[in-house]
């Protein structure tokens, strides 16, 4: 254990002086049902420097993360840490081995102290074997003086705020003393104030010969804080280049290079009267003073990075978890949406994000999946279903939009992803609606079923339906949308018209 | 390409559809008649399975039981649970009785209030169970407590209203009308007559639609227009209902009411649905295979007492076979996310 320990160290420092990096991985690749998500992917983080990853949503810089702390394994690839190679069998074995990670979803544990989360199966033991609760609180004290962090040990977690937990988060990493310490967006949760805090502390481990790989949307972080840069695109590596070296412009045009391909563009259709039309909707911390129209006919594209709320719009539209403020209006008539079911009164549909989530009943067949939002308010006499008629229509919807099962009593699990999100279009298509939100509508699904699904869709405009499109891909937001609205951390941050929008245009007001 | 897509005649829908579930129940139940059958031959030297007597014996047995396991098991499709029948049935029994009281006795507990026709007490009973059930299904729809706590809370709480009511006397003589409901075969026929209306209310209305839509996917149940809320509450008045019926045909077979009457029914109800195949995390079963359930359960316990093995042996037998089923169940959700 010991001479293990020692040899390694050794090797530790011999790397270093051979500049061979902390960590170096290349050749990764790593695929999911239906969708590669790292395509032979390398990153080499030296010590002692901050190495931003950059990509935009669904570039694959969090399942690498994931991949490097443990929690994936690789389908193919190399991981060299110190220079040897390794493989990380689970985030225990990860943090042993030296590598610590921030998660972007907090991981604390609610009903414990503090000092407890921080610790765990690693408490001080005293003479009985019992945890030493006198020490564990002086170690966290200690911890939390050297990073000038003023919180108290023996609080309890589910007492703190977002950003305090945050900082527990950082400090429980920091605790590990590890080589290598990736943190996931972790400013998306806490104040300017904090910010500068935390960056106290990167460069104090990075001064301390640390390998930090920091994940972020935000441009002015990356130039603030980062050494180095690593921009990924579509699961694949695009370059690696010293901070100092680019402009912000480089960096946008390095990470949208997405190219146009596969994509069904909206065919050009009469717009008519304004559909609807939002007011100044505001949802106190998460969404604010939001304002648009959409027209019958139009798509509205929906851009933003993660964090940017779009999803929260398109819930408080449809009455999931209505705005606290602000005015909807449908075809001028200024409207009540306090549930999904007012909102389909009003003719609204919602293609929620995740499919298996908020979308399907997975472990019901093809056929109770089609009908279901249409029986909540037709084809029902004294409560029986008018099984024939609807069935009937729900064969039709399925055959147009070609969903592929041997039959409708076919369980929705055991379809594709393409098909369960067309199975989820005819649901609502069913229901005949005016306005129509789509939040990501072809997300993880395959090539051939996305273009059908954009064909779908501009036909529905074409049909005077108002369209609301939520999307991370570029090229389907450029490719479908008469306008394009980009948010930024729950702000609107402009409009573009279809003539004027590109990639850089869009990237430009989403990251600021 | 065309001819993977969808078949456009019902027909043909219906002829690739593969064995329903309850068939695998149904030959749990026809293995296990078939093992008390040659042990009846061997070791009794008759048979098992063909004796009129012992049959409606055991069906008579469990179908009151089996009357709320039909409620019961319209809840766990849901994805929630419920504890509370058993006390339901001992404290509908002595609230029911105490309106059913015949005026020749002395005791009455409303000596002014006797001889009433006996729909007063059913429809005082029932909607005692209609009230408790409002109580489960609001806790759980608006309070957000797991359905284990609330319904463990009105458990209590019903029970210890039954002991209360009459001061822990318990509650006798019936009119005729009253005890005719637990008269002979009846607590079957009224078995029968729920588990067919549910079994069409599952399958053919939106309320059966709505209850399995819960259980699978309770956000994309909202999502889809359905009021959640709403539709718990009266998935957990009808569970209530039905165990409320329940507790007035044990009350009216024995001709009386205690309040410790009831005590465990809930869990022989679950592991009914359980066996029958219904689902605890939610979505799938059927009245069908929980009436199997039933069955298995009554084979079990008079198949025991046929062989004359002591009592202790069943309930040692019926905690593995319920162990056993949820395994099963794991065992088959296990197998489904390996597919997927």
């Amino acid at each position: 254990m010991v001479t293990a320990k020692t040899a390694a160290a050794i090797d530790r420092m011999k790397r270093r002086i051979e500049d061979m990096g902390v960590l170096s991985i290349s050749g990764i690749r790593k695929e999911f049902p239906g969708v590669v998500a790292l395509d032979n992917v390398q990153l080499k983080i030296r010590p002692g420097t901050v190495h931003a990853l950059m990509g935009e949503n669904g570039a694959g810089k969090s399942t690498l993360m994931k991949i490097i702390a443990g929690i994936y394994q690789p389908d193919a690839g190399e991981i060299l840490l110190r220079g040897q190679p390794v493989t990380l069998k689970s985030p225990l074995d990860a943090l042993e081995q030296g590598i610590s990670m921030i998660h972007q979803e907090l991981a604390l544990m609610n009903s414990m102290t503090v000092a407890e989360n921080i610790w765990i199966r690693r408490e001080p033991k005293n003479g009985f074997g019992l945890i030493d609760h006198g020490k564990l609180f002086a170690m966290t004290q200690e911890l939390f003086d050297r990073l000038n962090i003023k919180l108290d040990p023996k609080a309890q977690v589910a007492d703190l705020t977002v950003a305090q937990k945050q900082m527990v988060e950082i400090a429980k990493a920091v605790s590990h003393d590890s080589d290598v310490l990736i943190m996931d967006e972790p400013t998306s949760a806490i104040t300017e104030k904090e910010v500068e805090h935390l960056f106290t502390i990167i460069r104090d481990l990075r001064a301390r010969g640390v390998g930090i790989v920091y994940i972020t949307h935000k441009m002015n972080e990356l130039f603030e804080i980062a050494d180095e840069f690593t921009v990924f695109r579509d699961g694949k590596y695009v370059g690696t280049h010293s901070a100092k070296d680019v402009t912000r412009d480089d960096i946008i045009r390095m990470m949208v290079g997405r190219e146009i391909t596969d994509m069904f563009p909206k065919i050009d259709c009469p717009i008519g009267e304004v559909m609807l039309e939002v007011r100044n909707l505001d949802l106190p911390g998460v969404f604010h003073d939001i304002s648009f129209q959409i027209r019958k006919g139009e798509i509205l594209g929906l851009a933003g990075l993660v964090g940017s709320k779009r999803s929260n719009v398109a819930e408080a539209l449809f009455g999931v978890t209505p705005a606290a403020s602000g005015e909807i209006l449908i075809e001028g008539e200024p409207v009540q949406i306090r549930s999904p079911r007012e909102a389909m009164d009003h003719g609204i549909a919602f293609l929620t994000e995740d499919r298996k989530e908020t979308g399907c009943f997975l472990i019901l067949d093809c056929l109770e999946n089609i009908q279901m939002a249409l029986i909540t308010r037709d084809h029902a006499t004294a409560g029986f279903v008018d099984q024939k008629t609807v069935t009937k229509l729900a064969e039709d919807m399925a055959a147009r939009l070609r969903v592929k099962t041997p039959n409708l009593s076919e369980r929705v699990e055991n379809l594709s992803g393409g098909n369960q999100q067309k199975l989820l279009i005819a649901r609502w298509l069913l229901t005949k609606p005016r306005i129509l939100i789509l939040d990501e509508p072809t997300r993880g699904i395959d090539v051939g079923a996305k273009s059908e699904i954009h064909r779908l869709i501009t036909g529905l405009a074409a049909e005077g339906v108002a369209v609301l499109m939520i999307s991370s891909e570029l090229p389907e937001v450029l490719g479908m949308s008469d306008r394009i609205m980009v948010m930024h951390e729950g702000h609107l941050a402009g409009f573009l018209d279809r003539a004027e929008a590109d990639q850089v245009k869009i990237m430009d007001l989403a990251a600021r | 390409m065309s001819n993977a897509t969808v078949q456009p005649s019902a027909n043909a829908a219906k002829s690739q559809r593969r064995l329903p579930p309850e068939a695998n129940i149904l030959l749990v139940l026809v293995g296990i008649s078939l093992v008390f059958e040659i042990l009846g031959w061997m070791t009794q030297g008759q048979s098992f399975l063909f004796s009129w007597q012992r049959l409606s014996i055991m069906i008579l047995q469990v179908s009151v039981i089996g009357i709320i396991s039909v409620g019961v098991t319209q809840v766990i499709i849901t994805g929630g649970i419920d504890l509370s029948s058993g006390s339901v049935v001992g404290g509908v029994a002595m609230f029911a009785m105490s309106f059913a009281q015949v005026s020749t006795y002395a005791r009455a507990v409303y000596p002014s209030l006797t001889d009433l026709p006996a729909i007063v007490p059913i429809l005082l009973g029932l909607g005692f169970g209609a009230v408790v059930g409002f109580v489960n299904g609001w806790l759980i729809a608006f309070t957000k407590i797991p359905p284990f706590i609330a319904t463990l809370g009105t458990m209590v709480t019903v029970r210890g209203f039954a002991k209360w009511y009459t001061k822990g006397q318990p509650v006798s003589f019936p009119t005729e009308g009253f005890a005719s409901i637990g008269k002979g075969m009846m607590p079957v026929l009224i078995f029968i007559a729920v588990a067919i209306i549910f079994h069409i209310a599952m399958k053919y209305t939106r309320y059966g639609k709505f209850t399995y839509a819960i259980g699978a996917n309770m956000q994309a149940a909202r999502v889809s227009g359905i009021n959640v809320e709403r539709h718990l509450i009266k998935v957990y008045v009808v569970a209530a209902v039905l165990a409320a019926l329940a507790g007035m045909v044990v009350a009216a077979r024995g001709q009386t009411a205690q309040a410790g009457m009831g005590l465990a029914y809930e869990l022989d109800a679950i592991a009914m649905a359980v066996i029958g195949g219904v689902s605890l995390s939610g979505g799938r079963g059927s009245i069908i295979g929980t009436a199997i359930g039933m069955v298995i359960f009554g084979v079990i316990i008079s198949g025991f007492t046929f062989l004359r093995l002591d009592a202790y042996y069943q309930e040692m037998i019926k905690g593995v076979i319920i162990v056993a089923a949820v395994v099963a169940d794991v065992h088959r959700q296990k197998k489904r996310v390996k597919k997927s």
